[in-house]
């Protein structure tokens, strides 16, 4: 991350250039293909391409006051398509916004509480970090807390902060423990110990803070012994795989579908159950269109008998953006009061025009967000939002089914 | 102006509030800390003059609860000096509060002390008239909002009545108010910028020699509250549940 003065944009635009995270904003040469492909870019004053003018031209105050530099939720999608090879998301935006809280701007206030509560409890909830292992009060198979029974495991499964606290989401942290345990790994969690990976504020320019939990995590990390890590949240696989490296830190990492296609030929026998339903699998943009992990999570849903797969207009690389991106998850207010839409209830409208009655996901953000779009939407009880891991579970016939 | 701010670390609600075996206290031992909310908005109000032009900042704070991540925050926020008064286990009742930071906070010859109005940990009355009373100076509490002025020497509060009615008051200093919210909410940090804090900032002690006085009442008994059977469930489709209500609001003449 680069710092800089007031005023001074040529110079953060040059220090960026040199830094990880790509080629220098510099050599933007205005071809606007940023700025129209952002889904909330008509909604913004300074889209990519202006925030790299006005800040080349030396005007950075205007973009670091400006509520557009707090409407990015890492899509990705410019990043993805600059002919330049510009890396906006993951370089210019943090930059910038690290610059404004430097100086002094002030971040919009739910997101000031988001990082509050992580400096504070170490999680994006605000919630005990005693009540972090609750997810497994009562559940029928056996939770290693490796943080209080250290030993080497194959899998150290990092929980994360929505599947361990959010009621909906530990529907799908019990299923997977019932799959991981049905699949014979040996394996473990770090329990009331864990902490937020801290994606959301490397991406929303709270490096300081971001720093502070890759030493937290680190030593917790490094006293244990374990073959890999396994994710359910993209954001943290993407973290632990890309920038937590920027500090020493290297971990093997997969997030769940990875490690669940890795082993489609173990699955494959496990699906006893047919599941009727037809989905259309959302590709979230951390693991799809930033790390091009689009067959993977097909290939788990193909193994489910009696589940049709369709997809939707936008897929793959072109997926629609569920808006809960690198932070987005709290600014829905935000990005309204700031005449942006809520870009979930887009994407539920394009699931249901495929006639699939479930949107399936593989993003523990996208439970609460989608479910909610659906409510607003008025497809509420015609469009279920399921994680694969509950499709995969329920023809496992593994215990509860889910709440959808 | 020179301003001295107190803030106190209180038990976080987040953690399930547990009493102790004596059934007489609350078991602190495995309960963590943050900084009281009126505090924290005196802090606020502080930096809020200071920026305004002129003032200084100085944060007293009781060695207690995880105090060191508050003041650090206190410093990145603009504080200019930071006093801890070591404090032998957890803080004493509000008046004995008030007398230690009162012998903290003399020799800073303050023109003006703001302090939260209230915290949840507050027993036997509020540190905050106990503190006026300990320094000698004059009071105003539940305080929403502070300016320098009209004259030197002077600042314009707003103060909160009961029943929504707000009051402007000219008070002069040297005076201690009882702050119930900043002209505007705590700022956020970042944790860059507290981290800096962190390598930068000295903290100053300052020993009390002061006994503390005795509490006036001591607890006998700590115990959760019973729940009751007198709430009414209402059920039914829409149209009942709602002309319920609108029945009940009207018995109770909270509606004409």
């Amino acid at each position: 991350m680069t710092t800089v003065q007031s005023g001074g944009g040529v110079e953060l635009l040059e220090k960026l250039g040199n830094g990880p995270d790509g080629k220098p904003p510099l050599g933007c040469m205005q071809c606007g293909l940023c700025a129209g492909s952002c889904p909330l870019g008509t909604a913004m004053e300074f889209p990519p391409r202006k925030l790299i003018l006005q800040a080349s031209a030396g005007n950075l105050d205007k973009v670091l006051s400006s509520p557009s530099l707090w409407m990015c939720v890492a899509c990705y999608t410019c990043s993805q398509r600059c002919p330049r090879g510009i890396e906006l998301t993951d370089g210019l935006w943090p930059a910038l916004r690290d610059a404004a809280m430097q100086q002094g701007f002030q971040p919009p206030t739910e997101l000031q509480e988001t990082f509050q509560n992580i400096f504070k409890y170490g999680n994006t909830l605000g919630k005990s970090a005693r009540q972090r292992l609750d997810w497994a009060k009562d559940l029928d198979v056996r939770v290693l807390d490796l943080s209080k029974e250290p030993r080497p495991v194959e899998v150290l499964w990092l929980v994360g902060c929505y599947p361990s606290y959010y009621p909906r989401n530990q529907v799908v942290t019990r299923a997977f423990a019932r799959i991981l345990t049905e699949l014979g790994t040996v394996w473990g969690v770090l329990g009331a110990k864990e902490k937020a990976i801290g994606e959301c504020d490397r991406m929303f320019g709270e490096e300081g803070l971001f720093e502070t939990l890759v030493e937290e995590n680190r030593k917790l990390l490094d006293k244990q012994q374990f073959a890999k890590i396994v994710v359910l949240d993209p954001h943290a696989y993407r973290a632990l795989q890309n920038f937590y490296p920027r500090f020493e830190a290297w971990y093997p990492v997969q997030h769940y579908t990875q490690f669940l296609a890795e082993r489609l030929e173990q699955l494959k026998p496990l699906m006893v159950k047919p599941v009727a339903a037809t989905v259309a699998y959302h590709d979230n943009c951390c693991l799809g269109r930033r790390c091009g992990c689009y067959d993977p999570p097909r290939s788990l849903l193909d193994l489910v008998p009696g589940l049709k797969r369709v997809e939707m207009a936008n897929n793959r690389e072109n997926a629609l953006c569920c808006g809960g991106g690198g932070g987005g998850m709290w600014l829905d207010s935000h990005i309204v009061a700031h005449g942006g839409r809520r870009l979930s209830d887009d994407r539920v409208r394009q699931a249901a025009e495929t006639g699939a009655d479930t949107l399936v996901v593989s993003c523990p953000y996208e439970l609460p967000r989608f479910e909610d779009a659906a409510k607003v939407t008025g497809l509420q009880g015609r469009l279920a939002v399921r994680d694969i891991i509950e499709l995969l579970a329920e023809s496992m016939d593994l215990g509860e089914r889910s709440v959808a | 102006m020179k301003i001295a701010v107190v803030v106190r670390q209180v038990p976080d609600l987040i953690e399930p509030l547990e009493i102790d075996a004596s059934g007489a206290a609350l078991d602190l031992s495995s309960a963590s800390f943050i900084v009281n909310e009126s505090d924290d908005h005196a802090l606020e109000q502080a930096i809020l003059l200071k920026e305004a032009g002129g003032a200084t900042v100085d944060v007293v704070a009781l060695d207690f609860g995880d105090v060191d991540n508050t003041l650090y925050t206190a410093a990145a926020k603009g504080a200019d000096r930071i006093f801890k008064v070591p404090l032998e286990g957890l803080p004493p009742p509000p008046r004995a509060t008030a007398a230690l930071l009162a012998e903290a906070i003399k020799p800073l010859a303050a023109d003006l002390v703001l302090v939260g109005v209230q915290a949840h940990d507050e027993l036997d009355g509020g540190v905050s008239p106990f503190l006026a009373a300990a320094l000698g100076l004059p009071y105003v509490g539940v305080i929403r909002g502070v300016k320098a002025g009209p004259e030197p020497g002077m600042v314009t509060v707003c103060k909160e009545f009961p029943g929504a009615v707000m009051a402007r008051m000219k008070v002069k200093l040297p005076a201690v108010l009882g702050i119930l919210g900043a002209d505007q909410p705590p700022r956020y940090v970042s944790v860059s910028r507290i981290r800096a804090a962190m390598k930068s900032t000295q903290f100053e002690e300052r020993a009390v020699p002061t006994p503390p006085p005795e509490p006036l009442l001591s607890v006998c008994r700590l115990y959760p509250p019973v729940s009751g059977s007198r709430a009414e469930m209402l059920a039914g489709s829409e149209a009942d549940v709602a002309a319920r209500i609108a029945e009940i609001l009207a018995e109770k003449g909270l509606v004409k």
